[in-house]
């Protein structure tokens, strides 16, 4: 296969198209749009369902339509939008039906701005809409990356009628790189055991997240946990850089991970003993690894574009093992590679403090910084 | 006593086969039970029951699907029109219903039943305007009556304050995307059989792709009202229908000719 130059967005949406992506529904907000723009011709022009919503409440109110048919669906949002899907992807979750979703996230809170963040963490990883629920979320820091998890994303999401997450920045959404895209596959031509598709020569289906017996809806919630269980045992990834002589490792995801990337290897120049830790499946988040890990280093940095939302995560996962510091640009600033090869240093120079006030002498260089 | 000869007898009355043999939570006096029943009697009478999908709304007819006989979902509060145009863009021969109530449709669902209406989504939507929000106790509803006195309009709705009521209908109609937009109303047999065949027209839009069909049907409420079922049903008579006149609102022109 030859590589093509794409740009993010247009690269997922036809990785999505070839993965026997069946209906998409959408709204257009900045950074993600062209994935809308890109599917408006390429799902008609397939015969297959495409359409504009009204809003992203619409939006993801036809994609639990479409979801409760049995077809392969998505969407794709930023972060506002987000938001403003998490009512219906709560309902999702608790009719237990598969859905993909594409988090281009953007500067926030609020309207916020444009560029690219991972201010979302904590809505997607953690949950967002009400209820017990745990979505399947999964971050890449490179373009091919976002096509390859995009391509097997719905198997996977059908496997355990989960709600899946690519929770990628707006920088990866505009950026071109070099792509190879996966081939066509055919369209799933039987319709799942579950779905409504008229009653025809069988008793009524029934979709729906309203239990109003306590007893069972604990039954339905124990049942999606046992499900999530399983996709903790099998569903989780990572990526790990010159980790086998390190003695420091910094952990970050999708962009902020592919920066710290960079200032490893400027470190690494330097003589620096660091690797990199860039989880993928940030839920299931990979703890155990972080564990492991933590036993042959000293310390590790944690590098993202918010206030330290993995931070808290990493930290659960060493307990307190090792001094975990942090370094994040927010609120829709990206961090350079020198700045987070400055903070490698200082951690190779110690002393380090194992206080778990890492966010506080963040916060305090970030003042006197930005001023 | 005569003694009946079965072979001459012939059944005139029985429950559709799109309704199940449950009993429901409705209230007696209230007219969602009738409402089903039309229902029920439309699509057998079509040959449609293996063919429909029913969109539940949130309200008291969020248990619908209990009670009618072929699939369901239920969607969040104001989105099932969201939810079958999802359904209905990926079957779309399915024959794709949503069955709503006042609060649902035009209150915090108003944005995707326009919406729905405007790009002439192929679906039938069964409208249940009883002036209030019956599930939640009986608290104001954008249909609720200048005047009228709620749970949460204590001493009457206060237009100045609380503002005027929508004719869903009369707003609906107005978009190119609607198929058959009408009122009726279930308060007494002859406007139960007026309504009935409302409802058969609105699935035979649907049939035909015409696009939104709506059928909106007067209610009465009487748990929430405090009024005997027979005092619900003049009142709505009295009251309600002054300010939603029966009519037809639009009826697309391939209906028009329609015998049926």
């Amino acid at each position: 296969m030859s590589r093509e130059l794409w740009e993010g967005n247009q690269a997922m949406a036809e990785a999505c198209v070839r993965a026997g992506l069946q209906a998409y529904f959408g709204y257009p907000i900045t950074p993600q749009t062209e994935v809308l723009e890109y599917m408006s011709a390429r799902m008609p022009e397939l015969g297959r369902a495409f359409l504009q919503a009204e809003s992203e409440l619409g939006t993801i109110n036809m994609v639990y339509g479409a979801a409760c048919a049995g077809v392969r669906v998505m969407s794709s949002t930023s972060s506002p939008g987000t938001s403003l899907m998490m009512e219906g992807m709560s309902y999702i979750a608790g009719t237990e039906v598969p859905m993909l979703l594409i988090d281009v996230m953007r500067g926030g809170p609020g309207l916020g701005n444009i560029a690219p963040s991972q201010g979302d963490y904590n809505q997607i990883v953690h949950g967002g809409g009400h209820g017990d629920y745990h979505p399947i979320v999964l971050a890449p820091a490179s373009v091919q990356e976002a096509v390859d998890l995009l391509y097997g994303f719905f198997d996977i999401i059908e496997k355990y009628r989960a709600i899946g997450i690519l929770l990628v920045d707006g920088s990866l959404g505009q950026m071109m790189e070099p792509v190879e895209m996966p081939p066509m596959l055919p369209l799933r031509k039987e319709i799942p055991e579950y779905a409504v598709s008229g009653a025809k020569g069988r008793s009524r289906r029934f979709l729906s997240s309203i239990d109003l017996d306590p007893y069972i809806e604990e039954k339905t919630n124990l049942r999606i946990l046992q499900r999530w269980q399983e996709v903790e045992k099998n569903e989780i990834r990572y990526r790990t850089y010159y980790l086998d002589d390190a003695r420091f490792a910094v952990v970050g995801f999708g962009s902020a991970g592919r920066i710290a990337l960079s200032a490893v290897r400027a470190a690494r120049e330097e003589g620096i003993p660091v690797g990199l830790i860039r989880p993928i499946s940030l839920n299931p988040f990979p703890s155990q690894v972080l564990e492991d890990a933590a036993k042959h280093l000293e310390a590790m940095l944690v590098v993202e574009m918010n206030s330290g939302m993995m931070l808290n995560d990493v930290q659960l996962a060493v307990k307190g093992s090792l001094p975990v510091e942090f370094y994040g640009r927010i609120g829709g600033v990206m961090p350079f590679p020198d700045e987070v090869l400055e903070e490698i240093r200082s951690l190779a120079k110690g002393p380090l403090k194992n206080d778990g006030l890492a966010r506080e002498r963040w916060l305090n260089k970030l003042e006197k910084l930005i001023q | 006593m005569a003694t009946a000869n079965m072979e001459e007898m012939e059944i005139v009355y029985q429950r559709p086969e799109s309704l199940l043999n449950v009993t429901t939570h409705y209230c007696p006096g209230c007219t969602h039970g009738v409402a089903h029943r039309l229902v029920a009697e439309v699509l057998d009478e079509m040959g449609l029951r293996e063919r429909t999908i029913g969109v539940a709304s949130v309200g008291c007819s969020v248990f619908a699907y209990n009670y009618f006989n072929f699939d369901f979902v239920q969607a969040p509060h104001g989105r099932a029109p969201a939810m079958a145009t999802g359904i209905k863009r990926v079957r779309p021969d399915a024959i794709v219903m949503t069955y709503q109530g006042d609060g649902d449709m035009i209150s915090i669902g108003s944005g995707e039943i326009v919406a729905a209406a405007a790009r002439g989504e192929n679906i039938t939507v069964i409208f249940i305007n009883n002036a209030n929000y019956g599930m939640t106790g009986g608290q104001m509803a954008p249909t609720t009556l200048p005047g009228m006195k709620t749970t949460s309009s204590p001493n009457g709705r206060d237009v100045e304050t609380m503002g005027y009521p929508i004719r869903a209908s009369e707003l609906i109609a107005t978009l190119d995307g609607a198929s058959y937009v009408v009122r009726r109303s279930l308060h007494d047999p002859k406007n139960i059989r007026l309504a009935k065949r409302a409802i058969r027209y609105a699935f035979e839009a649907q049939v035909r792709g015409l696009g939104l069909s709506l059928v909106e049907l007067l209610s009465t409420c009487p748990s929430n009202w405090k009024m005997t079922p027979l005092e619900s049903t003049r009142w709505l008579e009295a009251k309600m229908i002054p300010y939603y006149p029966l009519n037809d609102f639009k009826v697309h022109p391939a209906l028009a000719e329609l015998k049926i």
